[in-house]
């Protein structure tokens, strides 16, 4: 994994504009913003051609401070507002920011149709186990049991396995890990980006000012220890025995075929009559 | 558009040859003619949902918009489809969805993001029975006040109601020209028995279409300002891609397009939004008036009432009242001008409608405004139509009154 000085991640900044950024001490949201300014830089792509597409969350906020074409779309939307971009302009590469209440509960309807259709999409989701933004309600991703402002006496609810979600949704390409494997995580957007399809990065972060405190997950550092501690490679999660597993963050690529492609499909089907003109 | 899937290369060519000389007049539905003023307007870019009874309008454009190189989506909800429809529009397309009141429900939140963001792009909602589910093959104009205050925040809309099938197809080129002038999202209203009905008409030669293309930024890219006050509503408008790299975004945002605190850009913003239509009701307000020189009674209609009301103004003058009529085709911006004229010419004013009386509401407003005229209500809410006769029967009524 080539190493990207700091300098070079300004030179994607909007610095001058909108910074400082409205994230928390602490909050893992930059650590991944630095992985996909990494990754962009070693795939060399042209800025003009990239569109980075938001939803409204915590990490939604993401898209303004970067120098791209940005939207900052509506909650839950995101993937709908990226799918008429995409659709229009097949060329561009089209990154999505979104978190786990904006993708899987307000936003859960785009995210499996996209993932079903397979449209090229690079879905980054960033799972912080909470609603942040509106100041720490419990939302698909909050596990069983947990505490947040709207689950003061534990959550009842199951969580989702958010990339189990995609993968049954029929995304071509789903990988996982946290921000405290930065340099991993680099490596999935990467291959993420490149892969001709619908794909779902999955980066698990820390919340600890608020999920964190709720929780009783400690300060910043710990709860990184603690992904890096009770996080596990697929690889060796398949030889370990369940009980093992259970309650264990597992990273890796769960899915990466080619199959037939969106707008692909699409400009076949309007290629047909190009050629029906030109007999 | 059915024929054409059915027959052959030779027909559709012929066919083609035919509309470009003769202007034969041709039987056509009030959908069927939306979808083709779509594509005589340049759209190259339709998501939507099924939904009675606009589905014809989806339809259509998923069988022709491919045969142009342009896109036809079915998303997986309202909400969806026009989010896609912004999308596309912020990637440079012209974008269209067309729904009904359940749909149009459903997409009023991001119906105030393209207006926040001030991105072209046209819906088309043709009104059945409501409230709810309602009833999906009636008609009913229950959807006029939702057109204007639907979503929430306080921004103008620009809302286009047809009366007839060749006007379904006028007011569709016009609703993509003003979204495209004005950047703005317009809606066009229809009835269910627009929709739905099928009459004869002659649509001009698609050569004499006047369409209007978005103004594209010429400066260099760090002099581009997606909001550029000094152009006021007209200001350029770069698409992603362009190498213009701007932000988006449905926060309150200054000239750049970047979100702000300040009450001084967010007063800025809003009066940007406002100013736009304000500034430019004679552009945007179109009206017809029949007969009202020297009328005593008008009647004030919009839609398929408009219509049933012109018929009604015809018998009522056939039997020497003195009774004219008003039809915006525009309600909103509401006409409030010529409204205000007619209230002060008129002795009486009848506004029949498919509703409790929203337009009435408007009236009613200019009435306490001005002080003359005075307001006759004629509402039917029940799935079916005021015909003519009960129109010129309430004429009558009010005329001696």
């Amino acid at each position: 994994m080539a190493k990207i000085p700091q300098r070079k991640i300004h030179d994607y900044l909007r610095h001058d504009k909108k910074f400082p950024h409205v994230w928390c001490p602490g909050c893992s949201n930059g650590i991944v913003l630095g992985a996909i300014i990494r990754a962009i830089d070693e795939l060399k792509l042209n800025r003009d051609n990239i569109v980075m597409v938001s939803g409204i969350g915590c990490s939604s906020r993401m898209p303004v401070y970067v120098d791209f074409n940005t939207l900052h779309s509506i909650h839950g939307r995101a993937i709908a507002f990226a799918t008429g971009i995409k659709m229009y302009k097949p060329g561009m590469k089209v990154i999505v920011i979104t978190g786990d209440g904006d993708a899987t509960a307000i936003g859960g309807n785009h995210f499996i149709h996209a993932a079903r259709r397979n449209l090229d999409l690079t879905v980054i989701l960033l799972n912080n186990s909470i609603y942040g933004m509106t100041g720490g309600q419990y939302s698909p991703a909050t596990p069983h049991g947990d505490k947040a402002t709207t689950t003061p006496y534990g959550n009842i609810d199951p969580d989702f396995d958010i990339c189990k979600l995609a993968i049954g949704a029929g995304a071509s390409h789903v990988a996982r890990t946290t921000a405290f494997h930065a340099i991993e995580l680099q490596k999935y957007i990467k291959e993420a980006i490149e892969h001709p399809g619908f794909s779902l990065v999955e980066a698990i972060c820390a919340c600890p000012v608020i999920y964190g405190k709720l929780n009783k997950k400690g300060d910043a550092p710990a709860m990184m220890r603690n992904m890096r501690d009770n996080s596990i490679p697929i690889k060796a999660a398949e030889k370990l025995p369940a009980d093992q597993v259970a309650g264990k963050i597992i990273r890796g690529t769960f899915i990466q075929e080619i199959r037939p492609e969106y707008t692909a499909a699409y400009k076949v089907l309007q290629d047909k009559f190009v050629t029906k003109e030109g007999e | 558009m059915s024929k054409d899937k059915k027959t052959p290369k030779k027909t559709e060519k012929t066919e083609q040859k035919v509309e470009k000389t003769a202007k034969r007049a041709v039987i056509m539905q009030g959908n069927e003619a939306v979808a083709k003023g779509a594509l005589a307007a340049g759209c190259d870019f339709f998501a939507g949902y099924p939904i009675t009874p606009s589905t014809e309008v989806a339809e259509i454009l998923a069988n022709e918009l491919p045969k142009i190189g342009g896109t036809f989506m079915q998303m997986e909800d309202e909400i969806a489809s026009i989010c896609a429809i912004i999308g596309a529009s912020l990637a440079g397309a012209k974008s269209l969805t067309a729904t009904s009141g359940p749909g149009f429900s459903l997409m009023q939140e991001a119906i105030g993001f393209a207006k926040i963001t001030e991105t072209p792009t046209v819906v088309v909602n043709v009104q059945r029975m409501g409230p709810s589910t309602g009833m999906p093959t009636s008609p009913a104009q229950g959807d006029i006040m939702q057109s204007r205050w639907g979503s929430h925040g306080d921004a103008p809309a620009i809302v286009l109601y047809p009366d007839s099938v060749k006007e379904a197809f006028q007011l569709t080129i016009r609703a993509f020209n003003l979204a495209e002038k004005y950047r703005s999202l317009v809606v066009l209203l229809l009835d269910e028995v627009l929709g739905h009905m099928r009459e004869a008409v002659t649509l001009p030669d698609l050569s004499t279409v006047r369409v209007i293309n978005r103004i594209k930024p010429t400066v260099p890219s760090q002099w581009y300002k997606h909001y550029d006050e000094n152009q006021k509503y007209l200001s350029p408008i770069a698409s992603f891609g362009d190498g213009y790299r701007f932000h988006v975004t449905g926060l309150t945002h200054d000239d750049h397009g970047f979100p702000t605190n300040k009450p001084n850009e967010a007063a800025k913003m809003m009066e940007r939004l406002n100013k736009k239509i304000k500034h430019n009701i004679r552009d945007l307000v179109q009206i017809e008036t029949e007969s009202m020189g020297d009328a005593k009674v008008a009647v004030f209609a919009a839609g398929i009432m408009g219509r049933a009301s012109k018929e009604a103004v015809r018998m009522a003058r056939a039997e020497g009242l003195k009774v004219g009529l008003l039809r915006p085709l525009t309600i909103w911006p509401f006409p409030d001008d010529a409204v205000t004229k007619m209230l002060k010419d008129v002795d009486a004013v009848v506004v029949p409608e498919l509703n409790q009386g929203q337009l009435f509401h408007e009236m009613e407003r200019l009435v306490r405004e001005r002080k003359d005229g005075s307001l006759h209500r004629l509402n039917r809410n029940d799935g079916t139509v005021i015909t003519p006769a009960e129109i010129l029967s309430k004429i009558k009524e009010v005329y001696n009154g």
